[in-house]
């Protein structure tokens, strides 16, 4: 264990700036539930009946579990629990990034043949985050002391949240001694939480005191109850299970050599698939396994767009806060419609990461020098950044097709009118394409001009869009303004009527980004690092 | 003949610095043809610029007759490049790139693919994120050898490879100019590599040439070493011209003397009744050092 101290202190010095970001980001998603839930159901009574739609949609059992208690506090902790995963998630990969990502890149050996014990750095990446995680915890519980007077239920919920970070820290590291790869190592956790979340959800819908959820981590976490009975003894539950797989994880650690895994690395074949002879084909090698994940998640969104829309827009029509909420977000119409098109706008946001992140994969194979030996082939400039292009601009279509289709069955299914809702549903998935297809066109054009740039540049235009989609109508910013996000352009569908002018104007403009961005990399120089 | 490659007044600027600075080079068909120059000094700029990456700012490049700025593709579909530090992409197999990369370039030679894989011992079916450094050189490198094409740029494209496969890859150069009569512009700076495989080198040193020719001719301008025992304590061969760094002890007599004047020396010590002789043509690494200790200073 010798170095823990100075290998702790290299992870800060690293994460500098990520890591408070995403503690404090995480650490305010508490309170800005309890503000907003807050003034949309000021009162125990209109959270009461906030808990009866609830507990009536099986929707909501499935993603946030079984509300307690109409206080604010609880119904706080019960509305915000779904987003532990993110902190899961990011716990997770926290640990990865600084042992197995480490490892392959060569630099562990490195750092291991100064004086460094052999579980120094896995200890050093645990301790940190684990740290980073209580910390966030404290930055839970004192925020939410601000909206619900009860103290203990306060400490519960930072606890709650700490613990969760903590837990899957662990797993994190664990599964970063399985394979040789990152990216399997994320994989296999993210898989981990994936059946975590499904067994809470079986045991949530299907028992009133939890059943099967008991199986689940997550489901621990959902027991604890904050701000009802406030079960400490849950926490001590986590705590063994953490030390548990943190024993695993140090064990398998002793077993493997540096650089290896676990798992035996597969080998993959000797001579390529007749397919594999043009840019297009490698770029879906190095594009699906990315793809296929958001496929899979945009058609998780769609079942979720359709399975909310009816039940949330009951409630929509029963609270005037929530509505006038929604009105600014989503425009006057059916409220189901409101739903609908709100849901769409926040996944349009989402779905742009993918296409900002397929058309950034230019960059990083130019970066990465990799580009290179395949520039000085017979494939041209332009065929070369087509096949990645096509990943950036029919990617996002086909997740939204896919959104739009699911979500238009199960809401039709819902409301037994498919042939009305299914091209209705589909329409408002795929109105907000253009504006998703201009923020990755924005990407390329920023490869084109100034590459160095051009992650930074994506990135940032998306949170600007973020935030001006989510914070420009709260915080009553001039429309000139807000007209600025692609996102703002995007005509009301379904509920409001589809004008195609925007539409074409916003193709035409990141058609026009692509172009220039191109036009650009085939005069410049290759590699700019 | 017409040549492979000629660049003239080649410059180049990265922001402030001058990476090349009036490069002239020129590659005949059919030769192997050694790039020398001490890091950073632009062979890898020069290459670049060859495979129309990079876009010159001053000077002629001619490559097998086009323009490789303008016909960059189909000049592309006539030669293999080789990088010095190979990066793969971590889920392909080694074997998957070099298909890959044949392919892009118009055909692979099968029966060439697996001699070279037999011969630099390579597991094709690992993936790229297994290999060590010399083992992803080997793939770079054999996806350029067994490609169809007349010319090879290959920019050191040893590095990181053991001795052992350091020779094989001398053997497989050998038998390219010997047997396919291929063009290669093997850019180094492991001398003894340019020595063993090159017709003629060039010598660049901060974006310039400094140096170019067969490697006799680059001989035949500087010095042979001697190293002679004598009968009888020499004398004047001090006053003999193009003789330096004399050292005379006694019997023995070591010196160096500028090739064009060999002949007069030699008879001078033979009047002194030779015993034994030693003498050197100059290595292509003094001549090396001899260029770049005159940067140093």
């Amino acid at each position: 264990m010798t170095g823990t101290g100075a290998l702790a202190r290299l992870i800060l010095r690293r994460d500098r700036v990520l890591l408070p970001l995403w503690v404090f980001l995480i650490g305010l998603l508490p309170v800005f539930v309890a503000s907003s839930t807050g003034s949309l159901y000021p009162t125990d009574e209109a959270r009461a009946g906030y808990i009866r739609d609830a507990l009536s949609n099986t929707l909501f059992l499935v993603l946030y579990g079984r509300p307690t208690e109409p206080g604010l506090g609880a119904l706080t902790s019960w509305r915000a629990s779904t987003s532990m995963a993110i902190l899961a998630l990011i716990s997770m990969f926290t640990v990865i990034r600084h042992t197995r990502v480490e490892e392959e890149a060569g630099r562990r050996d490195l750092v291991e043949s100064t004086v460094v014990g052999r579980y120094a750095g896995l200890l050093a990446a645990l301790l940190v985050t684990c740290g980073a995680n209580v910390v966030l915890g404290g930055v839970v519980t004192l925020t939410m002391l601000g909206q619900d007077p009860s103290t203990e239920g306060a400490l519960a919920i930072g606890a709650a949240w700490a613990a969760v970070g903590c837990l899957f820290a662990v797993v994190g590291a664990v599964t970063a001694q399985l394979s040789q790869s990152p990216a399997a190592a994320r994989g296999i956790g993210g898989a981990v939480l994936a059946v975590a979340f499904v067994v809470r959800a079986i045991g949530n819908v299907n028992s009133e005191t939890g059943g099967a959820a008991w199986l689940s981590p997550l489901g621990w976490i959902d027991q604890i109850h904050p701000y009802s009975d406030n079960r400490w003894w849950v926490l001590g539950l986590v705590a063994g299970f953490g030390a548990l797989l943190a024993w695993l994880a140090f064990a398998l650690a002793a077993r493997r050599d540096v650089g290896a895994g676990i798992v035996a690395p597969r080998l993959g074949p000797a001579q390529a698939a007749p397919g594999l002879r043009s840019p297009l084909a490698l770029a879906w090698r190095l594009h699906r396994g990315a793809l296929l994940g958001w496929l899979a998640s945009f058609a998780f969104f769609g079942v979720l767009v359709g399975g909310f829309a009816e039940t949330a827009g009951k409630m929509l029509g029963e609270n005037p806060a929530l509505k006038e909420y929604m009105e600014r977000v989503g425009g006057t119409s059916a409220f189901s419609d409101i739903v609908i098109v709100g849901l769409f706008s926040v996944g349009a946001l989402g779905l742009s990461g993918l296409a900002i992140s397929a058309a950034l994969r230019l960059r990083t194979e130019e970066a990465s020098l990799r580009s290179e030996p395949v520039l000085a082939t017979g494939a041209s400039r332009l065929r070369w950044a087509g096949s990645h292009l096509a990943f950036a601009v029919l990617g996002p279509a086909v997740a939204m097709l896919l959104a739009g289709t699911i979500g238009g069955l199960v809401h039709g299914a819902d409301t037994g009118h498919v042939a009305r809702e299914l091209p209705r549903v589909l329409a408002g998935a795929l109105v907000q394409l253009p504006a998703v297809w201009l923020l990755g066109a924005l990407t390329v054009a920023m490869f084109g001009l100034l590459p160095r740039y051009a992650a930074i540049g994506g990135w940032l235009a998306l949170s600007f869009c973020f935030f001006l989609g989510q914070l420009g109508a709260l915080l009553q910013l001039p429309q000139s303004i807000m007209d600025i996000s692609p996102f703002t352009h995007v005509p009301r569908v379904p509920g409001g009527e589809l004008a195609w002018t925007p539409l074409i104007v916003l193709t035409v403009v990141a058609a026009a980004f692509v172009a220039v961005g191109l036009a650009a990399f085939r005069r410049r120089d290759v590699p700019v690092t | 003949m017409e040549n492979a490659i000629t660049v003239a007044g080649l410059t180049k600027r990265f922001g402030h610095t001058r990476a090349l600075d009036g490069l002239d080079l020129e590659v005949r068909q059919g030769e192997v043809h050694g790039f020398l120059g001490p890091n950073g000094s632009g062979k890898t700029t020069t290459i670049r610029i060859l495979l129309g990456l990079l876009r010159a700012d001053g000077g002629t490049t001619t490559l097998l007759g086009g323009d490789p700025w303008r016909d960059s593709v189909a000049l592309h579909r006539r030669l293999a490049y080789c990088p010095g530090d190979v990066t793969l992409w971590p889920n392909l197999s080694g074997g998957e790139v070099i298909d890959l990369l044949g392919r892009l370039r118009g055909g692979l030679d099968p029966k060439r693919r697996k001699d070279l894989l037999e011969r630099f011992d390579l597991d094709p079916r690992k993936k790229g994120r297994a290999y060590s450094k010399g083992n992803r050189q080997k793939v770079g490198l054999i996806a350029a050898l067994a490609s169809d094409v007349e010319l090879l740029l290959l920019d050191e494209p040893t590095s990181g490879l053991d001795p052992l496969m350091e020779e094989v890859f001398r053997q497989v150069i050998h038998e390219e100019a010997r047997d396919s009569g291929r063009t290669v512009l093997l850019s180094s700076h492991i001398l003894s590599e340019v020595e063993a495989l090159c017709d003629r080198v060039t010598i660049i040193r901060e974006g310039r040439t400094v140096e170019t020719g067969s490697l006799a001719d680059l001989r035949h301008l500087r010095r042979t070493s001697i190293t002679a025992e004598l009968a009888s304590p020499p004398h004047g061969l001090a006053e003999l011209p193009g003789v330096h760094d004399l050292e005379a002890t006694d019997h023995t007599v070591r010196l160096q003397v500028d090739t064009q004047h060999l002949d007069p020396v030699l008879r001078q010590l033979t009047t002194f009744g030779v015993r034994t002789l030693v003498s050197q043509p100059p290595t292509l690494e003094e001549l090396f050092l001899r260029h770049y200790e005159v940067t140093s200073r």
